[in-house]
């Protein structure tokens, strides 16, 4: 769940970041806003930043520079029909441009290789991190520290140091980065990133802009806080607006508390996607597609969805234009009964009008209660395998099939 | 009129049991009988999430109620 900028920044506030002044205004009444926001802040040179969930603001024209009022208001007017990415503006941040004399950036994300979190440095911010990466690696340290073991400053302060970061700036930058990553844990985030986080002219350091991703199964957990920022429950704040079919997936995962049958993802392929247990998802859907598939989407199953659960999630699946044929596969699974998804899936192609052994290209979940299910499958003709199949190959299979 | 994977069959001895309709109704975990003064009735729409508990089999006198796996036949 992606955070405004100015969200991100309301964050940071709380928890004592240097930030620029600033003031978000409507994008209704843009122009004279702006204005306002431009006396407001000592009619100093601003920047109006279009508030989207996604990057790529400055190079779509979504990010501007006023030095008078009238500028602010044209500024303000020229960003509100811009679209970054397909994201449309929500409102404009308007802050007070900073003199800048060096860029860095930071993010505290997850290394799911590692299990841990990673803090990643660089004394050259403002551009793309990757290519600085791949240009400069030396410029770029990444740290890993412990989510459970006491956090301390010290880790901060390596994670600079090791971009050759000394004296003054590093006793300067070391807290802002070590007040990231406890920003990053107590909040559950999946993302912490400041870029660029600028030193200015008179040497002090400020956040100049902020992405913050949170655990979409976090946010119950923070409501109240979410609340204090206005964001509804409701609002997915996803990187690009969700589908109508994703939104129906959704729909599909919340209309029975049972189980789980959702985070459906859209793609463009043909293959059809029922999908999960413990990291299945995405084995099988990598599975797939190094087996040359495309999948018609990603999707979550599992925690024992009920039989009705699953076939609407099978029956949106289907209904999507181009899906011929459907895997269902999953990890073993010990707490969601093999049987009562294969009357889903079975159910839900009788009901979209189709027949179950042309459509399930592969059904391949072992585990609880397999016997009863191999059974349905064996009833209506669907071709099945049980663990001495893997994941893997069960995805060949299902592709092979789609191919003819 | 039975669900595509599962019928339950109630004898019709105990159908009209209202006291029994009453605890059908609230053991099945999946809302397969409804009870009302004339006795127990079937939500055909349910049947298919039948999970096979067998609580109903024990709440009934033995052999009055049938769990029927069509998938079987």
């Amino acid at each position: 769940m992606r955070f405004y900028e100015y969200e991100a920044k309301e964050l940071f506030k709380r928890h004592g970041m240097p930030l620029g002044k600033g003031t978000v205004i409507a994008k209704t009444n843009a122009a004279a806003d702006a204005r306002a926001a431009f006396a407001k802040l000592g009619g100093i040179p601003v920047v109006l930043k279009s508030q989207v969930l996604s990057g790529g603001r400055m190079k779509a024209g979504a990010v501007k520079f006023a030095d008078t009022a009238d500028e602010a208001a044209d500024a303000a007017e020229a960003i509100v029909p811009v679209e970054v990415n397909g994201q449309i503006c929500k409102s404009i941040l308007v802050e007070e441009k900073s003199p800048i004399a060096q860029e860095y950036f930071v993010a505290i994300t997850w290394d799911g290789r590692a299990k841990r979190p990673v803090c990643v440095f660089s004394d050259m911010g403002g551009i793309d991190i990757e290519e600085v990466a791949e240009t400069h690696p030396e410029h770029v340290s990444k740290t890993h520290f412990s989510s459970i073991l006491p956090l301390t400053p010290r880790i901060a302060k390596e994670a600079v140091g090791a971009t050759g970061v000394t004296g003054s700036d590093l006793n300067k930058l070391a807290p802002i980065v070590f007040n990231l990553m406890k920003i990053f844990l107590k909040y559950d985030l999946t993302l912490a990133e400041i870029n660029p986080l600028a030193k200015l002219e008179d040497g002090r350091f400020i956040v100049l802009d902020g992405h913050i991703d949170m655990e979409a199964e976090a946010r119950g957990e923070h409501k109240a806080f979410l609340d204090e920022l206005g964001i509804d429950d409701d609002e997915t704040r996803l990187a690009r607006p969700p589908t109508p079919f994703e939104l129906a997936g959704a729909k599909v995962n919340a209309a029975d508390h049972r189980g789980v049958a959702g985070n459906v993802v859209e793609f463009d392929g043909n293959l059809g996607l029922v999908i999960g247990a413990g990291g299945g998802s995405l084995t099988l859907f990598d599975a797939v597609r190094n087996h040359g598939g495309k999948p018609a989407n990603y999707c979550e199953i599992g925690g024992n969805p009920s039989m009705s659960k699953t076939k609407e999630l099978t029956k949106l699946i289907l209904s999507k234009p181009g899906v011929e044929k459907i895997a269902v596969m999953m990890n073993v699974v010990s707490n969601t009964r093999v049987d009562i998804v294969a009357r889903g899936v079975i159910k839900g192609c009788l009901e979209a009008g189709k027949d179950p052994a042309e459509t399930i290209a592969i059904f391949r979940i072992p585990g609880a209660w397999e016997e009863e299910g191999f059974k349905i499958l064996e009833k209506y003709g669907v071709d099945y395998c049980d663990r001495s199949v893997s994941m893997y190959d069960a995805a060949g299979r299902a592709v092979a099939k789609l191919k003819g | 009129m039975p669900g595509e994977f599962i019928d339950v069959i109630v004898d019709a001895d105990i159908a009209k049991d209202a006291e029994l309709a009453k605890k059908l109704e609230e053991i099945c975990p999946v809302s397969i009988f409804a009870a009302s003064a004339d006795g127990v009735s079937i939500d055909e729409s349910n049947l298919d999430e039948c999970v096979l508990c067998d609580l109903c089999l024990q709440a009934a006198p033995k052999g009055k109620i049938q769990i029927v796996k069509l998938y079987d036949q």
